[in-house]
């Protein structure tokens, strides 16, 4: 089951990838920015999955973001690859040390003290007058192992490069999945107290799993910066929080492929509703969550789920 | 004999107020112990002591020869002293398997982090220790059963049996047939037994009910006011005069007695 799971898996990514030549430019760019927007829900679903909530998950892709812009920006290193792993490492940093703070706090309290940070991050950019203030500045165009591709080719080139990370990341985040630690999660939302005499530090796991997510969030930031060629602190707000996690919600925290189902039809609706009606996309998005959380209580990723169970039950 | 579990001036106080004084004890290996007292007696609190859950104000505990005192309760269950709880204390949205091979996996995990991130959950030798400690305390039938769905008998097996999967070699029982009816204790009680003397695991286990004590405690320690007033075989402690005017209740014989 596991491994069909994974050649399904690996037959989609391929195919996401080899139709990029073939789609209209805007769709590509679209999609770069939305699975690179997966990666910060799949952080949010991996502490979801332990009761956990970060309204405050943007301040990792902040932190990817302005890494990759300032590394450019001070040292002149321009490689996609070098400066995504930068980004990722970085918010990774700043997670271990925010975790000191915050892996021992639960429920809305989590959610809260996330939220601060993030918005004290927002505070400081808008301050910044170097870093140009609230308009933020712009990324050096990337290059990628020598080659300075531009135009179309640097959009596929950066399509493949954040299609090639996502993956990588879905394999490593399901082995975490399998693991003790990442096991570790319905059991902590559970009952911590029986974890914890069964010898195990839930702040340790719960810890980890704050800088799981953020080097996740970090390199949804760092592909994001460049896909988009521009940062401003605006990547940091609540909104930006609060929008990662409406599409945790619209995905569901069942599978890692939920993540990626969520946040690629998150931006479809979004550009279809503001397309469609541009003065009220916002109202047309809260349906579609409104309607997802009425049929389907644990998300679009449940559709999966209920097909195989189905599928199990006939076979 | 040498003692796997060897407590001596064990004292613990909360402000001015004394839970826990004076407490001497020496366990063998594989003996099983009952411990009995009025609610407020101590018991509790002399298993949080062991258990790392409350550090001693004085005193000290030995496990296996090796100072325990005051050490962090995941330490001493790594070391091999377990222990359940009064309510069971379960997952309760996971089915009886997967709590059992959370557990059985948790134990055989590697030490520190790393290890938690190296070991995997469902190893097969996990998987065959969790089915083997459902069949021991024959539950095997709720295999597949989410946790809140079980009587109450049943995840009372569960949380010892979640307690033992990793083989510990001391093994605490706050209170086992709390909440269980009277019918089904006895049953209980030696499922429990049966299972724990097959590991062959040292017992102190906390109860109310005098009869459990007297058919499968080898040795009572009688707690009243903080400290061990009595310490013996079952017969012999629980026909103390002092034991049975503080504690078990029954009236004091004139002379003789049924004991004698």
């Amino acid at each position: 089951m596991a491994s069909r799971a994974h050649l399904v898996g690996a037959l989609l990514f391929l195919l996401a990838a080899a139709a990029a030549p073939v789609l209209p430019d805007w769709i590509v760019s679209l999609a770069t920015i939305a699975f690179a927007n997966a990666l910060v829900v799949l952080g949010l679903v991996v502490m979801w999955r332990a009761g956990l909530v970060s309204f405050g998950q943007a301040l990792y892709y902040c932190i990817g973001a302005y890494t990759v812009a300032l590394t450019a920006r001070w040292t002149g290193f321009t490689d996609a690859i070098g400066l995504v792993v930068i980004g990722g490492l970085a918010a990774g940093l700043v997670a271990v040390l925010v975790g000191f703070l915050i892996a021992r706090y639960r429920e809305i309290f989590f959610a809260m003290l996330s939220l601060a940070l993030s918005m004290i991050l927002y505070g400081v950019l808008v301050k910044s007058e170097s870093l140009g203030s609230s308009d933020g500045f712009s990324v050096a165009t990337p290059t990628l192992l020598g080659f300075a591709p531009h135009g179309e080719t640097l959009g596929h080139i950066l399509y493949w490069l954040t299609l090639a990370v996502c993956a990588i990341c879905a394999v490593l985040t399901a082995a975490y999945f399998r693991s003790v630690a990442g096991a570790l999660a319905t059991p902590i939302r559970d009952n911590e107290i029986r974890v914890e005499f069964l010898g195990v530090s839930v702040t340790g796991i719960v810890h980890l799993k704050v800088v799981v997510a953020g080097v996740l969030g970090g390199l949804g930031g760092a592909l994001a910066a460049l896909a988009i060629g521009h940062v401003d602190p605006n990547m940091a707000y609540w909104t930006t929080s609060g929008g990662f996690v409406f599409v945790t919600i619209l995905a569901g925290a069942g599978s890692i492929a939920a993540a990626f189902i969520g946040s690629l039809g998150f931006e479809a609706v979004r550009s279809i509703a503001v397309d469609a009606m541009p003065s009220l996309w916002q109202m047309t998005l809260g349906t579609v969550l409104l309607l997802t959380i009425l049929f389907l209580p644990d998300g679009l990723g449940s559709v999966v789920s209920r097909l195989r169970k189905r599928e199990g039950a006939a076979s | 004999m040498s003692a796997i579990l060897a407590v001596s001036n064990l004292e613990k106080t909360f402000g001015s107020i004394v839970a826990a004084r004076d407490i001497n004890v020496e366990v063998p290996a594989e003996q099983t112990v009952g411990v009995i007292g009025a609610n407020g007696a101590g018991k509790t609190t002399f298993i949080n002591m062991i258990t790392g859950h409350l550090t001693p104000t004085k005193g000290s505990i030995r496990f296996e020869d090796r100072d325990i005192t005051g050490k962090p309760s995941r330490d001493i269950t790594r070391m091999g002293i377990s222990r359940s709880f009064q309510v069971a204390q379960v997952f309760p949205t996971l089915t009886v398997l997967d709590n059992m091979c959370i557990a059985a996996a948790i134990a055989r995990r590697r030490g520190g982090l790393f290890g938690a991130i190296s070991t995997p959950l469902r190893s097969p030798d996990a998987m065959a220790e969790a089915e083997a400690t459902l069949e021991l305390f024959q539950i095997g039938l709720y295999r597949h059963a989410p946790a809140d769905t079980l009587p109450q008998g049943i995840r009372k097996l569960l949380d010892i049996g979640m307690a033992v999967v990793g083989w510990p070699r001391l093994l605490l029982l706050d209170e086992p047939t709390s909440g269980i009816s009277i019918e089904e204790k006895f049953g209980l009680m030696s499922v429990v037994m049966t299972a724990l003397k097959s590991r062959k695991i040292t017992v102190l286990f906390v109860e109310h009910d005098m009869e459990i004590v007297a058919k499968f405690a080898e040795r009572v320690l009688a707690f009243y006011d903080g400290t061990v007033i009595a310490d013996g075989p079952p017969a012999e402690t629980l026909g103390q005069p002092r034991v049975q005017e503080l504690i078990t209740g029954v009236r004091v014989k004139p002379a003789g007695g049924a004991h004698a």
